[in-house]
């Protein structure tokens, strides 16, 4: 099986060979700049080339790219000010799951993201992004605190599943996704999810049942992880960009369903590479949206957002 | 999750309990609604033997009974596994719906089928879910619905994912006509199902020994879940954590259902 690090490794090798040159015509003082001109082209047209034919799991491994900016990436890059607060007020504070109050563009928010950890000590702090019930009621209390001060939701989506372990189950893991839906519906304030990396399955909804939901160009939504699929349908866990491919879990093909709002386009190359563009790229389709919505009344909203959810399904009627 | 067979067959009227396998004369097991008369432990129903067993006779009248899934992502065997589904479980859909009366109160009911798809939610239960409660928002009616499902139902893929949110939203459409929503969870209850719609009952029940949880076992595993006490993810479970507010047998769910519609409706 074909890994993102493998289809990046030749690009990698042009950028370290650049750097290298860069470097030297640094120290030595030569020009070298038709040399770094000639690869710079040269990665751009491999960039390019790897990226027009990507598969659906080359998506999936891009969306949980280790090098992929988080919640609070973005949120550095793209708002102006930002205060994270924190606490469910029934006893936890869960770390996978960022909240606060931010300013962006003349807007002031209620930000409410999933967070990943950058090192093995800050994911395991992070729980890999697994929000607990503790996570969820925390997002619960932003929703009620942006309703009672007429503030718009933002959500950042970055999650490969709500947690599913014995302490997460024994509080109500369920439970307090169903009410973190439950809870945006009945704001009437513009509320916006923006699907960043990975959108698992119960663990993401839980924070996207929002008037807008838009993806970035290379992250996936899911109903369940493709390994998991591919487990099922296969019998072999292996088999998941099969699988990949069968749910169509990537940003094209959910609009293309009618499924989500959006697609924000990603820097050549992925937002790895280039995480202050993808954030800009972020923050001005936010904002257009707020414009939309905010010519909305309240009642309008609730409506819009009821609405939006409750025409999605295919079916067929017999005679 | 625990693959459970169907109670097995022995010849003429006898059947025996999949749980402590002991041979039952089958008029006394159906008398005790298909509890096993040795062990207690309840097996599966199909949604029309739950209907028949809870609301008042010939009160019934399905809604929505010709929704059909179709398979908006040509996923593989999919349209294999529906018309399987059928031929097993005897319904159309994972789910069946209506208007009824319990013990003279007019109510909208929702039963699941786990033979169905193992009770999956996809296009098709989310509409009808969903149109229940918009129903009985309109008419001021109650809902109970009986849960029975391993989740949302892969093969629709995101589409399956939406129809947690969209149920949701009618529930709450339904708590602001002020009409109580029972939910009654029976083996098993799980994932999307559990993480949507029926956890947002005014009032839970749950039989006993239901499997309730929201990964499965096998995504608990691979996500390297350990130290599960004995009881992880059954009805008790969930009741001894404060998520299930009564666990009732079945023969006590319709007197229990009653008396709930009593005290609730206006």
């Amino acid at each position: 099986m074909m890994t993102i690090f493998e289809i990046e490794k030749p690009i990698n090798e042009l950028e370290s060979a650049i750097a290298e040159l860069r470097q030297l015509a640094l120290e030595k003082g030569l020009d070298r700049s038709r040399e770094i001109a000639e690869l710079e082209a040269q990665r751009e047209r491999l960039l390019r080339q790897i990226f027009e034919h990507l598969s659906a799991w080359d998506k999936v491994l891009l969306a949980r790219h280790p090098k992929r900016p988080y919640a609070l990436d973005y949120i550095r890059l793209m708002c102006e000010s930002f205060m994270e607060l924190h606490g469910d007020r029934l006893g936890f504070d869960d770390p996978a799951i960022v909240a606060g109050l931010g300013k962006m563009g003349g807007y002031k928010l209620v930000i409410v993201g999933q967070q990943k950890g950058r090192d093995l000590k800050e994911r395991q702090q992070r729980n890999f992004g697994m929000a607990k019930p503790e996570g969820y009621r925390k997002a619960m209390r932003m929703f009620r605190l942006a309703e009672k001060f007429r503030l718009p939701v933002l959500t950042l989506v970055d999650t490969p599943a709500a947690d599913p372990g014995v302490e997460s189950e024994s509080r109500g893991i369920s439970e307090s996704i169903a009410q973190s839906m439950l809870t945006l519906f009945e704001l009437t304030v513009p509320t916006i999810a923006v699907i960043i990396g990975e959108g698992g399955s119960g663990g993401a909804i839980a924070l996207a049942a929002t008037n807008r939901v838009l993806m970035l160009e290379y992250a996936i939504y899911s109903v369940i992880p493709p390994e998991g699929c591919a487990a099922i349908l296969y019998r072999d866990p292996n088999k998941a960009p099969q699988a990949a491919e069968a749910l169509k879990l990537t940003a094209d093909r959910a609009l293309e369903l009618g499924l989500i709002d959006g697609i924000i386009p990603e820097p050549l190359g992925a937002a790895h590479r280039d995480p202050q563009t993808t954030a800009l790229s972020i923050r001005a389709a936010v904002l257009q949206q707020l414009e939309t919505l905010s010519q909305l009344s309240p009642e309008e909203l609730r409506e819009q957002r009821y609405q939006r959810f409750r025409n999605i399904g295919v079916f067929q009627t017999a005679q | 999750m625990q693959r459970r067979a169907a109670v097995s067959m022995i010849p003429e009227q006898w059947v025996q309990c999949i749980k402590c396998k002991k041979i039952l004369f089958r008029p006394d097991f159906e008398r005790a609604l298909r509890v096993c008369t040795h062990c207690g432990y309840h097996h599966r129903l199909s949604a029309r033997e739950r209907i028949l067993y809870t609301v008042d006779p010939d009160s019934f009248r399905e809604t929505d009974a010709e929704l059909r899934s179709a398979d908006p992502l040509g996923f593989p065997e999919y349209a294999e596994k529906l018309r399987k589904g059928v031929a097993t479980s005897g319904e159309q859909e994972a789910i069946i719906t209506g208007t009824a009366t319990l013990n003279g109160y007019e109510i909208v009911i929702g039963v699941m089928d786990f033979g169905f798809m193992g009770g999956s939610m996809g296009s098709v239960v989310g509409e009808k879910v969903t149109r229940a409660f918009e129903r009985a928002a309109e008419r001021k009616l109650p809902v109970i619905m009986f849960c029975a499902s391993g989740g949302a139902r892969m093969q629709e893929g995101l589409i399956s994912l939406m129809q947690m949110a969209k149920t949701t939203a009618a529930v709450g459409k339904l708590h602001r006509t002020r009409m109580p929503y029972i939910a009654v969870f029976t083996d098993p209850t799980m994932a999307g199902v559990l993480a949507s719609f029926a956890s947002l009952a005014d009032v839970i029940l749950a039989e006993p020994g239901a499997l309730v949880g929201f990964a499965g076992q096998r995504v608990a595993a691979q996500a390297g879940v350990s130290k599960a006490p004995a009881n992880f993810q059954t009805a008790e479970f969930q009741y001894e954590h404060g998520m299930i507010d009564l666990i009732v047998p079945r023969r006590q769910i319709r007197p229990t259902l009653a008396y709930l519609l009593e005290m609730l409706l206006p």
